[in-house]
């Protein structure tokens, strides 16, 4: 075979082999990912929590109901293995760093309604080895629940308690489930995500839309516009042991 | 060669019985799985979703989770919204007659259901009583009248005298 003739063979040959690939895999190419259109967007979310509209109404438990059948959150009889992503405790628990020794009577005992503070500096997300918990732009501390293995350092992490381990598969402690959310299962850890899967439709989370006094206020903390700075602005509020610095973005209004 | 009358046979026993399952299995052909598939085109084709659904999957998983990214949109420019139980599943109607035809054919275990449900179940079933129950002390007979029902449970909102753990 002569040297040109070798050389355009393999030119050719070149081509093809290079060509057909591409042109096969064109497929694979075209794909793209995008946000949903319709989400609710923020920079910052956050929450404040009007417990006194809240204390008005000691028996209602409405939001507590609405995160936990949304969410699939087993009910654990048993005190040590529960878990929980929204729940009460009384203030001397919710507060112990603010003792007042002649003044305590106005909260005390009171409920407070305690959820994941979504803290901006959060502790839990330091330290997850696997980076299964993590912070999103929108100030969401969001659990991919595909990669925790069940490590508990965020448990320890925490100082807030808002984080539950499964210490047994939950669903046989499910009675009714939303089918159109994930269970969790044993040896994984679980707390209040801020609704990501509702927020991305457009929705409010469970437990703000449950609330028919009102008393949850959600929104976004560095909107000056918004309804939850205003009302900041105006009452009020208490933070959650905000001296550790991991800025909770939870608010309790008391005044 | 030494001992030929026990070494010969030995080892004509032994490639009998190494290739015992070929003996057995001989002759019987395998049918294929034919997993149920709905009407229309998935996401991709059919010959992608064959070779690539789990890179796929995975893929989706990563994006729509820690990205935010809920919408795909496809090499022929449709848009889907991504999700196991909200997106393949309200197709894909039956888990047992799609995901699982193939997957105990070819012997694999995704772990996908252990959390995500599929839309053919309507209730859990009750727990069983294994040691580890036991040793925790964890009712196992919730569903007769053990437990309280749903919303008359103090559990989560009561307060926890026992502070948070
Ligand atoms: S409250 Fe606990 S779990 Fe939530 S972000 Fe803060 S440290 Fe993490
Ligand atoms: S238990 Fe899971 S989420 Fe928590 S630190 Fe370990 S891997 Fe991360």
């Amino acid at each position: 075979m002569k040297r040109r003739k070798f050389l355009k063979l393999a030119g050719i040959s070149a081509a093809v082999a290079g060509g057909v690939p591409s042109f096969l895999l064109r497929e694979v190419k075209a794909r793209s990912y995008t946000p949903p259109p319709g989400a609710l967007t923020a920079r910052r979310w956050g929450m404040a929590i009007d417990m006194k509209k809240c204390w008005e109404h000691p028996e209602c438990n409405d939001c507590i109901k609405a995160c936990h059948a949304a969410h699939n959150v087993p009910e654990i009889p048993e005190k040590k293995k529960e878990i929980k992503w929204i729940w009460k405790d009384e203030f001397e628990h919710v507060f112990p760093e603010q003792p007042n020794e002649f003044n305590n009577i106005v909260f005390e005992h009171k409920p407070f309604i305690l959820l994941c503070n979504h803290c901006k500096h959060p502790p839990c997300v330091r330290v997850c080895p696997t980076k299964a918990t993590f912070k999103r732009e929108d100030g969401i501390v969001m659990m991919d629940f595909h990669r925790c293995i069940g490590c508990r350092f965020c448990m320890a992490a925490c100082p807030f308690g808002a984080r539950s381990f499964n210490w047994v598969d939950p669903r046989p402690y499910i009675q009714e489930f939303n089918p159109e959310f994930p269970t969790r299962m044993k040896g994984v850890v679980e707390k209040c995500l801020f609704c990501y899967e509702r927020l991305e439709k457009g929705q409010l989370p469970a437990c703000v839309e449950a609330c028919k006094h009102k008393a949850l206020i959600f929104g976004d903390l560095e909107d000056e516009n918004s309804e939850i700075s205003r009302i900041l602005k105006e009452r009020f509020s208490i933070r959650r042991k905000a001296e550790l610095g991991t800025e909770p973005s939870i608010f309790y209004l008391i005044g | 060669m030494y001992n030929s009358n026990k070494v010969i046979p030995g080892i004509i026993i032994f490639v009998l019985i190494v290739t015992f399952p070929i003996w057995l299995n001989h002759g019987k052909a395998v049918s294929a799985p034919k997993p149920i598939l709905p009407e229309g085109r998935c996401v991709e084709s059919k010959e992608f979703m064959r070779a690539n659904h789990m890179q796929l999957l995975k893929e989706w998983r990563v994006l729509a989770i820690r990205e935010g990214m809920r919408i795909y949109t496809s090499s022929d420019g449709s848009r889907f919204w991504i999700g196991l139980q909200n997106g393949c599943m309200k197709c894909h109607h039956n888990k047992q007659q799609f995901c699982d035809k193939c997957h105990d054919f070819a012997s694999v275990k995704p772990y996908c259901w252990n959390c995500h449900i599929p839309p053919e179940t309507k209730e859990f079933g009750t727990a069983k009583a294994t040691r580890l129950l036991k040793l925790f002390r964890i009712p196992v007979d919730l569903r007769e009248g053990a437990k309280p029902k749903h919303g008359e449970h103090g559990g989560h909102g009561e307060i926890d005298k026992g502070g948070e753990h």
